[in-house]
């Protein structure tokens, strides 16, 4: 498996999910989600390999420098490292 | 997700952990869902990379960059200390196992890619130690035991980790 996968729901604004499919703490972080049925994308950048892992790694970076997982992006405006319920619910709005 | 591994090899591997977490004074996550999944996590890292790296970290794929994340990593002591879990959560304090509180998200301790490249060059243009001594003395990164001789155990007598985990510590 590689690249973006996509989640079907509400329409919140574009929300990004980069996680590890190894950790305990992404997987909570996508089923939370999941759960707040929002519209929302995942890659598992554990699972990427040569030019488009280093290219999904940059893009992590930018946003949270200590290359951590899980990092949600919304609306391509705001970072939430780790699995912060609160954070999440008010970033989406649900 | 990771290759499968069967059900009876969790638990066998789950098993293993918790007896020797027990011995050594550390504890297991008594959340079972969790911790299984952290093992299947562990187990697919062993099967990609040939060691049990951090499920919770972005691993290299080389051994000698991803050292500190090998399970147990470097960290799991300061932040069981400081969190009451390792980052991820497999180890946790004795409150925590025993029901009394949960484990929480534990922000990231490892250094970003940047320090740790910097970190890496300086340990190899690092000089001898001051001399002096009879014996270098070793550090286990992980759990701190120290051993003054010419080789650092194969492994550490305290928390079982491989010889290259260790450093020169004087
Ligand atoms: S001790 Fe915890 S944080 Fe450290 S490598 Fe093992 S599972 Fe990950």
């Amino acid at each position: 498996m590689t690249g973006m996968q996509h989640v079907p729901g509400e329409d919140r604004g574009k929300v990004i999910l980069y996680a590890l499919s190894t950790c305990g703490w992404c997987a909570d972080t996508k089923k939370f989600l999941t759960g707040l049925r929002v519209e929302f994308s995942y890659v598992y950048v554990d699972l990427l390999t040569g030019a488009e892992r280093d290219r999904v790694v940059r893009e992590v970076e930018r946003w949270n420098p200590r290359l951590s997982f899980p990092t949600l992006v919304v609306n391509d405006a705001k970072a939430i490292v780790g699995f912060q319920e609160q954070e999440i619910r008010e970033a989406v709005g649900a | 997700m990771p290759d499968a591994a069967s059900d009876e090899e969790v638990d066998r591997f789950i098993q293993g952990l918790v007896e020797e977490a027990e011995a050594g004074g550390y504890h297991i996550n008594p959340d079972e869902e969790f911790t299984r999944g952290l093992v299947r996590g562990l187990l697919a890292n062993r099967g990609r990379y040939g060691y049990i790296s951090c499920p919770c970290r972005l691993a290299s794929g080389n051994r000698e960059d991803d050292l500190d994340i090998i399970c147990p990593c470097d960290y799991r002591d300061p932040d069981i200390a400081e969190y009451a879990a390792c980052y991820c959560a497999l180890y946790v304090n004795a409150e925590v196992e025993a029901g009394l509180s949960a484990a929480a998200p534990v922000p990231e301790r490892r250094p970003p890619p940047a320090e740790r490249r910097r970190a890496k060059e300086e340990r190899a243009t690092a000089g001898p130690a001051p001399g002096g001594l009879n014996y270098p003395v070793w550090r286990c990164r992980v759990c701190g035991y120290l051993c003054a001789r010419n080789e650092p155990p194969e492994t550490c007598p305290i928390c079982r980790v491989s010889r290259d985990r260790f450093e020169r510590f004087m």
